[in-house]
């Protein structure tokens, strides 16, 4: 009886040995850069594309949440499998880089892009811009209405409606351009006071919507989305407006999506040149003429000509490797947003 | 989510169905290969309770408090408990009531009906969410929660009970009858006392259930522990209020499963007199056959009617469009893949186990007993949070690997596979693998020729609950996929998070489609129950 069960156990372990070997085999090749990538995929997908058929390098990413592949990357530490990572958002990349584990940009690529679109360390660079609009539905809020600060809407007057999505990144750089503009105590003192007033949503598309079927009078999201659906069916924002706050308060801030080089990356060339490709005449054409809507910020290509130019937005001056995405987890989690 | 009734609900076949088998001697004691197997397994199951309990300590207690006594966590606590508070008795007075219809009157188009209630359990919750949002997009919160899980989770309740009523002795009934009860006391006072194992099996599973859910409550914007962890894991990675969320939703799990074993009590259920039952008479709902088809319909309609047609209607409105067939195809078959590897190492690995429960009584089955109960309420967000931060920091070269992911599947379906192994293996008389063996079969031999082959309708049916559990698996699978894995429920998931609903009906329907053999699997099961 022993011997028979030792044996099927045998027999088992075997059998889940082959069946874990040939799960696993064929999944890594050695070639394909890996990118992990928080940006949207179908933007990253046509900047692959694009690479990949000019210089034949193949490329595979692994797609999440600025945050959560930010944090991911320094949890793996310098054993990450990851050779580029693109963020939607600077606050993740700033993370990265004061855990010390980006490489230096090649000049060639840092040359493409103008100081103001990038960190001064080098570490990594803007790819794409966006713009924190408030999007309005245009029956229920006359537009004399409006309001003139993002930090109007902590008042009482706009109890339950406005809306947001608090767990998305690109809120929370927001929150994080706050911050740093404001301060903590007003930081929190704005975030408590969102707690009571704004609806909360799972993301920019469904505040969006929710504005559109006036479910609330206004929210706070990114441009492009809205623009995204003026260009296809108006679905979900034929009822809306934006309203751009200007004047370098923080609801005007833009936020920078970011690129950078793993030092961990063995195939740091590859690396590089893909990131020298994306901030390239061809690749920031991707976002001019594609379906992203997102600003370009490199090699001079303006933006869609949907869009109010970049240079007219009257931004708030941010410097994005100090946007610190912990402390407004942190804020956030304290004031029950998280 | 389709899962067997686990646990106690199976019990009841399992005491019949051990009745035959021979006191475990000296020789069907487990050899070490068996006993290390099992004990690895065991400790594998202990994992995400072992992590919950490191990441507190690790914390500190004065983080930990900070972390656990907070607002947001009080809210987290309403919303969870409320939902299950709610919901599961809704679930039994829904369950109990159809499967009586269905089991013990005249209704007309019962044998129509029966089946058709077992059905819901094809659509995952999270399509189900998405299917009410597409027909009132401003649903949202508890009550919407409610609905939606209301309409995925009942079967589990009238599926034991439909089982339940149908093994009942109508003698009881009967004497209650002739001592002047009518229909409305003979159930309260007769029925419904007896159908108090099923109901709590049922509502156990429930509860189970509405404590893992992700995809259905994020849909709706319904804010439940399970949920508040997937954003802290999205915001934070492996952050510390995260995993305190996590020992919360595990202290729930526990005070469910204790609070399921109270009120189940000692009380004796099974029938002792001698010859068969006979078969109960139907009660006659006279005028109230209209009001009962209605009543029927309706749920029809609204369990089955209202993902079916949102499915269709996204599908008629995005055209030829949205069969975007490289990706629909390559997610098919990473999902079949997957879902096949992990159903069989997992039925492979339940045999062993269920061995150890069934032919030995000692302190390992014992064990086996106690861990399977308890990771089978587990929900897939811990154990998925556990192995992302213990493979990144003990184990990095499984860290994201295929071998991780099929890993984490066996450990939560394994409750699923043996529960039908265990059941199987149960009924195996040891005589006939001892005669076997003293006529010159080798135990390789009669292992293969008689245990294997008495079991294998059990284990295919486990095998097919697990391959479905997986494919339609989204909180783990989004934690632990491999890079460059889209599983179907992934890329609905992204698709109608994105609110692409056209582009996403698809993979409803793909994902649906694939659960259908295994709710007529469970289907059988039941009325097989049944005819015992």
């Amino acid at each position: 009886m022993r011997r028979r069960w030792s044996r099927i156990a045998a027999l088992v372990s075997a059998l889940a040995v082959v069946l874990g070997a040939t799960a696993c085999s064929g999944s890594d090749d050695k070639d394909e850069l890996l990118v992990y990538n928080a940006q949207h995929e179908s933007l990253t997908k046509e900047w692959i594309d694009a690479f990949t058929k000019e210089t034949g390098i193949k490329v595979t990413y692994r797609q999440g949440g600025d945050t959560e592949l930010g944090n991911q990357l320094i949890a793996e530490g310098d054993k990450s499998p990851a050779d580029v990572f693109l963020t939607e958002n600077s606050p993740a990349m700033a993370a990265v880089e004061r855990a010390g584990l980006f490489a230096d940009l090649d000049a060639d690529t840092t040359g493409q892009v103008p100081p103001q679109y990038r960190p001064a360390s080098g570490k990594w660079t803007g790819v794409a811009a966006r713009t924190t609009v408030f999007v309005y539905n245009k029956a229920k809020l006359p537009s004399g209405q409006l309001p003139k600060s993002l930090l109007d809407l902590q008042q009482p007057a706009w109890k339950g409606r406005w809306g947001a999505p608090p767990a998305k990144a690109d809120f929370q750089a927001i929150v994080a351009a706050l911050l740093q503009l404001k301060g903590e105590t007003a930081t929190a003192q704005w975030l408590a006071a969102m707690k009571a007033n704004a609806v909360v949503y799972n993301d920019n598309i469904a505040t969006l919507k929710a504005v559109n079927a006036g479910e609330v009078d206004g929210g706070v999201i990114y441009h492009y989305y809205w623009f995204r659906d003026q260009a296809k069916t108006k679905e979900m924002s034929g009822n809306t407006a934006l309203h751009y706050f200007r004047n370098q308060d923080p609801g005007a801030f833009v936020s920078l999506s970011g690129g950078g080089v793993l030092k961990s990356s063995k195939k740091a060339d590859k690396a590089q040149r893909f990131l020298k490709f994306i901030t390239g005449k061809a690749g920031q054409e991707v976002l001019q003429k594609g379906d992203s809507f997102e600003y370009p910020v490199a090699s001079g290509v303006p933006a869609n000509a949907a869009l109010v130019p970049l240079t007219d937005l009257q931004a708030p001056v941010v410097d994005p490797s100090t946007l610190d995405a912990q402390k407004v987890t942190d804020l956030m989690t304290k004031a029950g947003l998280l | 989510m389709v899962a067997p009734p686990v646990g106690r609900a199976d019990d009841q076949t399992q005491s019949l169905a051990t009745a035959p088998v021979s006191r475990p001697d000296k020789a069907s004691r487990p050899g070490p290969l068996v006993s290390a197997t099992v004990a690895i397994l065991v400790a594998a199951t202990l994992i995400p309770l072992g992590y919950v309990a490191w990441a507190a300590l690790s914390i500190g207690a004065t983080k930990a408090y900070d972390l656990v006594v907070r607002p947001r966590v009080g809210e987290l606590l309403f919303n969870t408990v409320a939902m299950v508070v709610i919901t599961v008795p809704l679930c039994a007075v829904i369950g109990v009531g159809v499967a009586w219809l269905v089991e013990r009157t005249d209704l007309p188009g019962r044998a129509f009906w029966r089946p058709l209630f077992v059905a819901p359990l094809a659509v995952p919750a999270f399509v189900n969410s998405y299917a009410w949002v597409g027909v009132v997009p401003s649903l949202h919160g508890l009550w919407a929660g409610v609905l939606v899980s209301t309409l995925s989770y009942f079967p589990f309740m009238y599926l034991p009970v439909v089982a339940a009523l149908r093994r009942l002795d109508p003698a009881i009934e009967e004497s209650a009858r002739a001592l002047g009860s009518d229909s409305v006391g003979v159930f309260f006072r007769v029925v419904l006392p007896q159908l108090r194992l099923a109901v709590l099996g049922g509502g156990l599973l429930v509860g189970v259930h509405l404590l893992a859910e992700f995809g259905a409550f994020a849909m709706l914007r319904f804010d439940t522990f399970t949920v508040a962890i997937f954003q802290q894991f999205q915001v934070t990675f492996d952050g510390a209020a995260g995993s305190m969320l996590a020992g919360v939703l595990v202290l729930l799990c526990l005070v469910l499963l204790v609070a399921e074993a109270l009120a189940r009590g000692s009380a004796r259920f099974s029938r002792i007199g001698a010859g068969a039952p006979r078969i109960a008479t139907p009660i006659r709902l006279g005028r109230n056959v209209i009001a009962a088809q209605a009543a029927l319909a309706a749920l029809a309609v609204l369990a089955l009617g209202v993902p079916v047609w949102t499915i269709l209607r996204w599908l008629w409105i995005g055209g030829a469009d949205v069969w975007v067939l490289d990706g629909i195809v390559s997610a098919l078959g990473q999902t079949i893949g997957l879902a096949t590897v992990a159903a069989v190492l997992t039925t492979v690995l339940a045999f062993p186990v269920a061995w150890v429960a069934v032919r030995s009584n000692g302190l390992l089955a014992r064990a086996v007993e106690g861990a399977n109960y308890v990771t089978s309420s587990l929900p897939g967000i811990v154990t998925a949070l556990a192995l992302v931060t213990v493979t990144i920091r003990l184990a990095q070269p499984l860290y994201q690997s295929i071998a991780l992911i099929v890993l984490t599947y066996v450990l939560l379906f394994m409750p699923r596979a043996l529960v039908n192994v265990r059941a199987g293996l149960a009924q195996v008389p040891p005589s006939l693998e001892e005669a076997s063996r003293s006529l010159g079969s080798s135990p390789t031999a009669t292992f293969l020729r008689v245990t294997l082959r008495l079991t294998a309708p059990a284990a295919a049916a486990g095998a097919s609950l697990v391959f479905v559990a997986v494919a339609t698996e989204l909180t783990a699978t989004l934690l632990l996929a491999p890079t460059g894995t889209r599983t179907l429920s992934m890329r609905f998931w992204s698709l109608s998070s994105e609110l692409d609903y056209a582009g996403a009906a698809p993979y409803a329907l793909v994902l649906v489609v694939l659960a259908i053999p295994v709710t007529l699997v469970l289907l059988r099961q039941s009325t097989k129950v049944a005819a015992l």
